[in-house]
């Protein structure tokens, strides 16, 4: 590792995404983001690579497309309105089944919303979002060196799945100055891309990267394998962190920027002799039932923290499968809550009184 | 006795979807003749529409990606920026470029992408069904404007051989037409030479193909080559609009 550097989250994600070798890299400014744009535009020149501002976030996740057919390591970022842009491109991206890395820091909505931090987008970011059956891995980090690891992460289960990686944050994260370390530079040995269109050499069938299926027996066919790759990612890639949920009575689930408030706020609840622990997701999808199912065991309340309004409380209550209670709190508008608000919540759930 | 015609070698010797009549087959043609002349088969990948010439991928014995509607020059774009020494070439009709696409084809021409653009103009939507494009001519009646294309409501055919030759960047762009055997080898030098200007890596290159549309016009397609010739290209002139000041 090299010695800690002190960076912005957008920067160090930057950085990262170069470390993993990604050299192309097509955006359109948005705040909170802007800072990713503007470090790649001085950083890939530096190594060989590619910034290309593009015209729109449309534009520009189609740029992705095509340099993934062609085999490279590629990324783009926005933030929620911006994303929402792109969902066309992704859905085309998941069918044609292209690799790429895609960063959302995402803000309050909908529509223009804010430029404050929120999580208002875990809906879109797992549940689809683009048309059609389809799944994005999704990561969030709650802090810059996660977002470093994770960005390498991101590349290398795009290329394992041959599927587009979403690395989830939001304003706070992308704006926020925190020490970072990278992993020792080394020569990055990429993965081969056959299927790639990069011109056809004749000792292959020419490759067609494509994502239109007219037979309906064929489009069935391809989802069907669609969904087992998904599956193969559910079994393989869930990733969570579990913070005195040992002998937790009440588990407070959070991911990214706010599941760091409400590791405060169990510290807090502890010193008050709530047995309280947390549950942060580090892929949300897939998302760690199972994990959370296995809590619901011991634990005798659940808790989920997010700074929108009750979004991925449906997978915490589909996990938990009505074996306890599981509660919400949660701001919205760029709000991010503070601890004490999230120990009261606690307090609330623990004595009973908040609403299921 | 001597071959003197033989199908073009980047042309996949399978049977089109193509409407009888349709000019698609002989552009196609054209392109693979450029392809094969200039001898670049194993280092082109080409970027198919969406619409009427959205199966061109299997029409083409070159890497092909499939764009959405619209965004094949950002495919492109991605494209050419990752593998720089290949020649990517669109195939786009007028309802992709013209209207959904015109952000996207602006904005690559502006920047001289470095990259080949066949833009096939029959003045309507083809595949779904012969609604009215941004090309359709003034008074031309389809499916969505059936009195005629009023211009006080939608406004005028747009021009994008004229419109990007507006733009700094673009090295060639080129109108043509296929309605006849000497426009047929005028397109042919036109198309070659776009590909060429890439070649020799200078910069954006387009050339404006005007096709006929039988289905959808509703003429026999000997009638539909007249009705080009009488009605398209008097709007859409024939013509070099651009041409790179030297091509090596």
């Amino acid at each position: 590792m090299s010695e800690k550097l002190l960076m912005k989250g957008n920067e160090a994600l930057g950085e990262a995404a170069i470390q993993a070798g990604c050299r192309l890299y097509f955006a359109y400014p948005i705040t909170p983001q802007s800072e990713l744009p503007e470090y790649l535009a001085k950083r890939m020149p530096q190594v060989g690579g590619v910034f290309l501002q593009a015209e729109s976030e449309v534009a520009a996740i189609n740029m992705v497309y095509g340099a993934a057919g062609a085999g490279a390591r590629v990324m783009t970022s926005s933030s929620s309105p911006g994303i929402s842009l792109k969902q066309e491109g992704l859905s085309y991206i998941a069918g044609a089944e292209l690799p790429c890395v895609v960063v959302n820091m995402s803000r309050g909505g909908p529509g223009l919303g804010s430029i404050q931090p929120s999580q208002s987008d875990y809906f879109q970011a797992t549940k689809g979002g683009g048309h059609g059956d389809y799944r994005l891995l999704v990561l969030a980090p709650a802090s810059v060196q996660e977002v470093v690891d994770l960005t390498i992460l991101a590349f290398d289960l795009a290329d394992k799945y041959r599927n587009p990686v979403m690395i989830m944050g939001d304003g706070l994260l992308g704006q926020m100055m925190e020490p970072v370390a990278f992993p020792a530079e080394e020569k990055r040995e990429l993965p081969p891309k056959p299927w790639a269109t990069t011109g056809w050499k004749k000792d292959r069938p020419k490759n067609i990267i494509n994502s239109l299926e007219l037979q309906p027996e064929r489009l069935e066919m391809h989802n069907r394998r669609l969904q087992e790759k998904y599956a193969r990612a559910a079994a393989e890639e869930v990733r969570w962190e579990g913070y005195r949920t040992d002998d937790a009575a009440i588990v407070v689930a959070a991911f990214g920027t706010v599941a760091r408030i409400a590791r405060s706020a169990v510290d807090a609840a502890r010193e008050k002799g709530i047995k309280a622990g947390l549950f942060r997701p580090i892929t949300l999808w897939p998302y760690p039932s199972a994990a959370l199912a296995e809590l619901a065991d011991t634990a005798q309340a659940f808790l989920s923290v997010e700074m929108n309004c009750g979004q991925m409380v449906e997978d915490v209550r589909l996990a938990v499968n009505g074996k306890r209670p599981v509660y919400f709190y949660g701001r919205s508008g760029g709000i991010v809550p503070t601890p004490e608000e999230v120990l009261a919540e606690i307090e609330k759930a623990v004595n009973g009184r908040c609403e299921a | 006795m001597k071959v003197v015609f033989t199908r073009p070698q980047s042309l996949a010797d399978v049977n089109t979807h193509y409407c009888p009549g349709c000019t698609h087959g002989i552009i196609h043609r054209l392109v693979a003749e450029a392809i094969d002349e200039l001898g670049v088969a194993e280092r082109t990948i080409g970027v198919a529409p969406v619409g009427c010439s959205v199966l061109a991928y299997n029409y083409f014995n070159v890497d092909f990606q499939e764009a959405a509607h619209g965004r094949a020059p950002a495919v492109a774009t991605g494209i050419k920026r990752a593998l720089p020494d290949r020649i990517v070439f669109t195939y786009q009709g007028d309802g992709d470029l013209a209207s959904i696409g015109t952000a996207e084809i602006v904005h690559a021409a502006n920047r001289g992408e470095s990259i080949t653009v066949i833009y096939v103009n029959n003045a309507i939507y083809g595949m779904t069904g012969g609604q009215m494009a941004p090309t359709t001519l003034e008074g031309q009646k389809t499916t969505t404007s059936p009195n005629g294309r009023d211009v006080n409501t939608v406004g005028y055919p747009i021009r994008v051989a004229e419109m990007l030759s507006t733009l700094v960047a673009p090295q060639y762009i080129a109108r043509v037409a296929v309605n006849s055997p000497a426009n047929i080898q005028k397109a042919k030098r036109a198309i070659k030479k776009a590909f060429e200007v890439q070649l020799n890596n200078n910069g954006f290159a387009l050339v404006e193909v005007l096709s006929t549309c039988p289905t959808n016009w509703g003429l026999a397609p000997e009638k539909a080559l007249k009705w080009l010739e009488e009605n398209m290209i008097p709007y859409y002139p024939l013509g070099e609009f651009k041409v790179p000041k030297e091509v090596e």
